[in-house]
């Protein structure tokens, strides 16, 4: 969708540099398209969904997209009463907008999940997590693949 | 299949241990075409889950954006000494296992 990319450049302006990754953007939930956003709805329900505590660290520029290294880590004391109990990723432009489910628990001390994963095109990564109190907490960051995965092809 | 996993060969009580694990799988995603133009079908590893004693630790839904040959790293709790399961589920009947013994002090 060129139009919502060129929208996001106009507002790039009003753009949050995340934590530690200065050039990985944030980007109104608003400018989320129609497969990710059903996809996100169907984790999080009517639930709202918060931004904040999730860290997503993933390369903003990558060569191959057949293989990008990410890693998502949830600020949380990781108790009984206060854990993670999911971390769900998505993407906005691949085939599908699923990119990984994982189920964590208090045993798991550190809410940090590492994996390698798929980019068909230059795009946006969410990430979110939902807490032991049943809210749910987001993070996205933008990525540009020069060679992409999934169709080569077709090509 | 062949799997590497990583775990810490010991560790003390209540420390938090990171576990790796890599898995050798294609990983198709059913999106690719073959150049005359026929669909791949879908050959992918749809869930993973970690058993630590016997009591789940972690699990994960995959999909067909995770690259081929799924990585994974989490972390746990080491409570006492046993061993770490790890199962590997997938498209078209496939199952894999792998496991790995840790000594808690």
């Amino acid at each position: 969708m060129p139009t919502t990319r060129r929208r996001f450049l106009s507002l790039a302006g009003s753009v949050t540099a995340a934590g530690t990754i200065p050039i990985v953007t944030l980007r109104p939930v608003e400018a989320t398209p129609a497969m990710l956003t059903a996809a996100i709805r169907n984790v999080v329900g009517e639930a709202q969904l918060r931004t904040g505590k999730v860290k997503l660290d993933i390369p903003p520029l990558v060569e191959n997209g057949n293989t990008v290294p990410m890693t998502v880590s949830v600020a949380s004391p990781m108790t009984a009463d206060d854990h993670v109990k999911s971390i769900h990723i998505f993407n906005e432009k691949n085939p599908q907008p699923n990119i990984g489910n994982f189920y964590l628990g208090p045993s798991s001390g550190r809410a940090q999940v590492s994996t390698r994963i798929r980019l068909a095109d230059t795009q946006k990564v969410v990430a979110i997590a939902r807490l032991s109190d049943d809210t749910f907490w987001q993070t996205a960051a933008d990525v540009v693949v020069t060679l992409a995965a999934c169709t080569e092809e077709m090509n | 299949m062949a799997a590497l996993i990583n775990v810490p060969a010991k560790a003390r009580r209540g420390d938090i241990i990171e576990i790796r694990t890599l898995t050798s799988h294609i990983m198709e995603t059913g999106f690719r075409h073959t150049v005359d133009g026929k669909l791949v079908p879908r050959d992918i590893i749809t869930t993973f889950a970690c058993r630590y004693n016997g009591t789940e630790v972690f699990r994960a839904d995959l999909f067909p954006a995770i690259a081929a040959n799924p990585y994974l790293s989490f972390f746990t709790v080491a409570k006492e000494s046993g061993k770490l399961d790890f199962e590997w589920v997938g498209d078209n009947g496939y199952s894999s296992t792998a496991s790995a013994s840790i000594i808690v002090e």
